[in-house]
């Protein structure tokens, strides 16, 4: 279970936010500027919240300034809004990026497994300039998901894609949800996208949370 | 024809534009998206020698490596080595007067770079190290090589502050700029001529040679971005 408790003093606001979620997918719905963001930056380790608490199944990732945990310890898979590959690697290099020297049989497995699921393998010698935005996306959720996360941050996943590859994309998160029973927390200003993907909808406006509701049409609840 | 002036301008040229690349990479990469007090004032010190006359920049290397200079004296008593007069000090000279265009060069490079390609690497458990080499070093190259050639060439072509530190000492201290300002004033205009192509020929073809690349560079980025 994720437990999200934390103050920060942003440019024009301050961001108070206090959440939990299960295996479920979260969105964090909003305009730009509401600091959504800034909550998935914060769980990440990517910036330090002024004060609070962040804990992901008993561990704690950040208790005060002087407890917090770096990112590089916290076991998340991040997916940036655009994707953040790595333009220099192919994309096998892309997703192997954050395994260990010594591949498991398991590792393998998970690899294998999102390649297939994501329909990606064909394009592991190819580096990102030379595949599509809806590709790059799927590569960036193999290369998310394949360290085993214990939490899923999506910003802003879909917003690069054309509609119909977004539909595409939407349905696979769904799929992807499925099979990895850990909490997806993503960021969307799309009102559609959010009913769509989530099991609760958080809303959000200037840092504090306005109202939460749940994603309607969503047919089975994920727990 | 002695060609010692040419090997020696060589050997000081490269051993300088090695301790310029490590420090310049270093203190650009520290300095690099980051504000601090007082980083303006590092900053402006840092590029102080590619305004000051070389003279200023000499005679500010014979205070601190002088025989009775803060760092010589002391270097002398402690070690036994006297700086000035020897090929180490057209090292020194030329460190100082190259290490500007490197740190200018780095700091471009390492600024350009996407904050959220480290970030990236860091949620996927990769240490500050780990991200500087398999990131932030790779990507910053073409940049990075840039200030390497440029501090080459310079160093290749350092005159002023290497004749204050070092003098002028056929066989131990006469670099091609030396060994051109002393023919001309020996009245010896073809060893000069001689030096003088040379260098402007070896001075031509790293600019050349650097155009050349990072043009083909440009390019192959201007495609990634796409």
């Amino acid at each position: 279970m994720l437990e999200v408790s934390i103050r920060k003093r942003l440019d024009h606001f301050e961001l108070d936010i206090s959440f939990q979620a299960q295996n479920e997918i979260i969105v964090l719905a909003g305009s730009s500027g509401a600091g959504k963001t800034s909550i998935l930056q914060a769980i990440a380790g990517l910036t330090e919240p002024d004060s609070g608490i962040i804990t992901l199944n008993g561990k704690s990732f950040f208790n005060g300034k002087k407890n917090s945990l770096p990112a590089r310890s916290r076991n998340i898979g991040y997916l940036f809004q655009d994707y953040a590959l790595f333009p220099h690697m192919t994309v096998e290099r892309n997703i192997h990026y954050g395994l260990h020297k010594q591949t498991t049989a398991t590792t393998g497995f998970i690899v294998e497994q999102l390649l297939t699921v994501l329909g990606i393998s064909h394009l592991l010698d190819k580096y990102p300039h030379q595949i599509s935005g809806g590709e790059k996306q799927r590569v960036a959720l193999a290369r998310a998901l394949a360290t085993e996360p214990d939490l899923l941050l999506l910003d802003e996943p879909l917003s690069a894609l054309d509609e119909e590859t977004r539909e595409e994309c939407q349905d696979e998160l769904l799929r992807l949800h499925e099979l990895w029973k850990i909490p997806f927390l993503i960021v969307t200003h799309s009102r559609s996208e959010a009913e769509k993907l989530g099991d609760r909808v958080l809303h959000l406006k200037k840092g504090l949370l306005v109202n939460e509701s749940r994603g309607t049409m969503k047919e089975t609840p994920a727990h | 024809m002695d060609l010692s002036p040419l090997l020696l301008s060589v050997k000081v040229a490269v051993i300088s534009t090695a301790i310029v690349f490590v420090l310049g990479v270093f203190l650009a990469h520290l300095f690099a998206k980051r504000q601090f007090f007082g980083k303006s004032i590092f900053e402006s010190l840092f590029l102080l020698p590619l305004v000051l006359p070389p003279t200023v920049v000499g005679f500010g290397l014979l205070i601190l490596f002088g025989k009775k200079g803060w760092i010589g004296s002391w270097l002398l008593e402690a070690f036994d080595i006297q700086i000035v007069f020897t090929w180490t000090a057209a090292v020194i000279a030329s460190v100082v007067v190259s290490f500007p265009l490197m740190y200018q060069s780095a700091v471009a490079a390492f600024d350009s770079l996407d904050n959220k390609l480290g970030d990236a690497a860091r949620t996927m458990g990769a240490s500050e190290w780990r991200v500087f080499r398999t990131i932030t070093f790779p990507l910053a190259w073409p940049g990075l090589l840039a200030g390497l050639v440029l501090s080459f060439a310079r160093g290749l072509g350092e005159f002023g502050a290497t004749l204050m530190l070092a003098g002028y000492i056929p066989g131990k201290t006469d670099t091609i700029p030396m060994a051109i300002y002393f023919a001309v004033e020996a009245g010896k205009m073809e060893k000069a001529t001689f030096w003088v192509v040379i260098i402007t020929a070896l001075g031509f073809s790293t600019i050349l040679w650097l155009n050349w690349w990072s043009k083909r560079n440009l390019r192959r980025f201007a495609s990634e971005k796409r």
